[in-house]
């Protein structure tokens, strides 16, 4: 394909076209006090995708991943999880929606009264009851480990770096195995290892568990290495997406500026 | 300790509606800005209320968390509380004394102390002194969970912040409030016995009985348990104004005083209405 693709359903893959979209989200707008920061998004991310949002600073990414998880409701437009609106759903609905999703804040938004493990804990404690204390202390230790942060369970957030918050976030937004996961910059503030190996983690939980997942990143590498599709966000909207090679062949001047200063 | 909080200052007042929106217009007549800030403030705490009233009666209960609150309520309140009251029942003993001297009547020193202690003095100085201390505390608490996310956290968790955070906090508040309460009277009958007998010996025991004289349980109960709806007050708006925080740090810190400043004002407004409740219902 010559041209970048704009249209967000335009797959190359007819086997991957079949396959439901677990994130759909439509003609998204949202304002705030009259600030216009989303024009018109649409996206559809499919089981076992990755797609990689990218665009400067400021240009609604995190506002994006808030609405799709119900943080934030929509001026208009949809986001549909599975097929069902979200803006139809009561709480309860809701809730029962996001225990599927994994949410990564983009600064890790760790509880600071609480350990680094009570806070990988935390949503065991109140969604896996039928879990005993001691098989819910493995399943921390477990993600702890796979975000390479095993031995630090008794620290409190405020004593470790940006980027091991970061991982412990991600541990907790894995603590339910999610179906769904949205990283909002997951490698940002890490050392070239620790974002290699976080990329390895979303390779690993895509792979194995079919997981669909949003990143949000200023990483062009990561985005290259994690994701099968980019989107790349400028002034509300999604001005292309596709694969990392589409984008390279894309003629339009922000989307060249933007890989050649990446 | 907060009499800065006490007295809101003229410039207070508009900027604690005007923060529920990120840069307000300036309205071009104030008293307009002001009292539609009034109503949408009154607005938002009536959803407030709701949402946690419906959150607090529906499980899953959070006992862990309610536990801990009453503990931190209690703990934070308790050394305070009783040095307040302390103060307040020396006070008073040395001032009864001083007037009732005048009338030759000292011999009913004891009971105006217990009297003045227990019905009203306590009561007011413990929602003044737990406004101050846990309504800046959960102010600020939960306002910095707020600006860092961490509230939005608990709700991506699929768990009600109204629920977990909330009402744990405001129940705690309603719960330990009469019994912060009891130990503010207590503190303050002993030193009022103290500041007496230091002038006019006269034994503890003497003192106590003199003073709880001819009175019932009616007399002692509701302006005690009246501490409740202190509790539920300072509870609330410090919820309320911790979790509709904006702005970074600097919101965080107005959500603190805000807290302080509201609750504190409340507190003495209702305490007023309960007064005058207690004395139509009880005599
Ligand atoms: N709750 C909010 N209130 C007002 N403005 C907001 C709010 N959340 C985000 N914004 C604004 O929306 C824009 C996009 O923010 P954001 O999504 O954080 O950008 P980024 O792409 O860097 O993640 C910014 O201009 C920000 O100021
Ligand atoms: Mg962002």
């Amino acid at each position: 394909m010559a041209t970048a693709l704009e249209t967000p359903t335009s797959l190359q893959d007819p086997e991957e076209h079949s396959r439901p979209s677990v994130v759909a989200v439509e003609d998204l707008f949202k304002a705030f006090d009259g600030h216009v920061v989303l024009k018109g998004i649409g996206l559809t991310v499919r089981r076992g995708e990755t797609l990689a949002v990218l665009g400067r600073s400021g240009t609604g990414k995190s506002v994006l991943l808030r609405l799709i998880v119900g943080l934030e409701t929509p001026d208009s437009g949809s986001v549909c999880i599975n097929a069902n609106s979200i803006a139809a759903l009561s709480l309860d609905g809701l809730n029962a929606v996001r225990m599927k999703m994994g949410f990564l804040f983009q600064h890790a938004a760790l509880y600071d009264s609480l350990t680094v493990g009570e806070n990988v804990a935390f949503p065991l404690e109140h969604h896996r009851r039928d879990l005993s204390k001691s098989e819910r202390g493995e399943r921390v230790n477990q993600l702890l480990a796979e975000v390479g942060m095993e031995g630090n369970l008794d620290k409190m957030p405020s004593d470790i770096s940006g980027g091991m918050q970061k991982r412990v976030g991600l541990a907790r937004a894995l603590a339910l195995e999610p179906e769904i996961l949205l990283l909002d910059e997951p490698t940002a503030g890490l050392d070239p290892i620790s974002s290699g190996e976080i990329d390895e983690l979303v390779l690993k939980l895509q792979r194995e568990r079919q997981m669909a997942s949003i990143v949000v990143t200023h990483d062009l590498h990561s985005a290259k290495t994690i994701a099968n599709r980019l989107a790349i966000l400028d002034q509300g909207s999604v001005i292309v997406e596709g694969t990392f090679d589409d984008l390279q062949q894309s003629t339009i001047p922000f989307v060249q500026e933007f890989l050649s200063h990446s | 300790m907060n009499g800065q909080a006490i007295t809101p200052s003229p410039e207070m007042l508009p900027a604690i509606p005007g923060h529920s929106s990120a840069h307000p217009p300036r309205p071009a007549i104030p008293t307009v800005g002001l009292v539609n800030g009034f109503f949408e403030w009154f607005g938002g705490l009536g959803t407030f209320s709701w949402r946690v009233l419906r959150a607090a009666v529906t499980p899953p209960y959070e006992w862990r968390e309610l536990i801990r609150q009453l503990d931190e309520v209690g703990s934070q309140s308790l050394p305070l509380v009783a040095l307040a009251g302390a103060a307040v029942g020396a006070v008073l003993s040395m001032e009864v004394r001083s007037s009732m001297a005048r009338f030759g009547a000292t011999s009913i020193l004891p009971s105006a102390v217990v009297y003045s202690v227990i019905q009203e003095m306590g009561p007011t100085i413990t929602g003044l002194v737990v406004s101050g201390r846990v309504g800046a505390g959960i102010g600020a608490e939960l306002a910095s969970m707020k600006v860092t996310e961490q509230i939005d956290a608990i709700e991506v968790s699929a768990i009600n912040p109204y629920r977990f955070l909330a009402s744990t906090r405001i129940l705690a508040c309603i719960l330990m409030l009469p019994l912060l309460t009891v130990a503010a009277d207590a503190s303050g009958v002993l030193m009022g016995w103290v500041a007496q007998t230091l002038v006019q010996p006269i034994s503890f025991h003497q003192f106590i009985v003199t003073g709880f004289a001819g009175s019932t349980l009616k007399d002692f109960l509701p302006p005690t348990f009246k501490t409740a709806v202190f509790g539920l007050i300072i509870g609330l708006v410090a919820c309320f104004q911790g979790m509709r925080t904006r702005g970074g740090a600097e919101g965080v810190g107005r959500a603190a005083t805000n807290s302080v400043v509201l609750a504190s004002l409340f507190v003495i407004l209702a305490d007023v209405v309960l007064v005058k409740l207690i004395l139509v219902v009880f005599q």
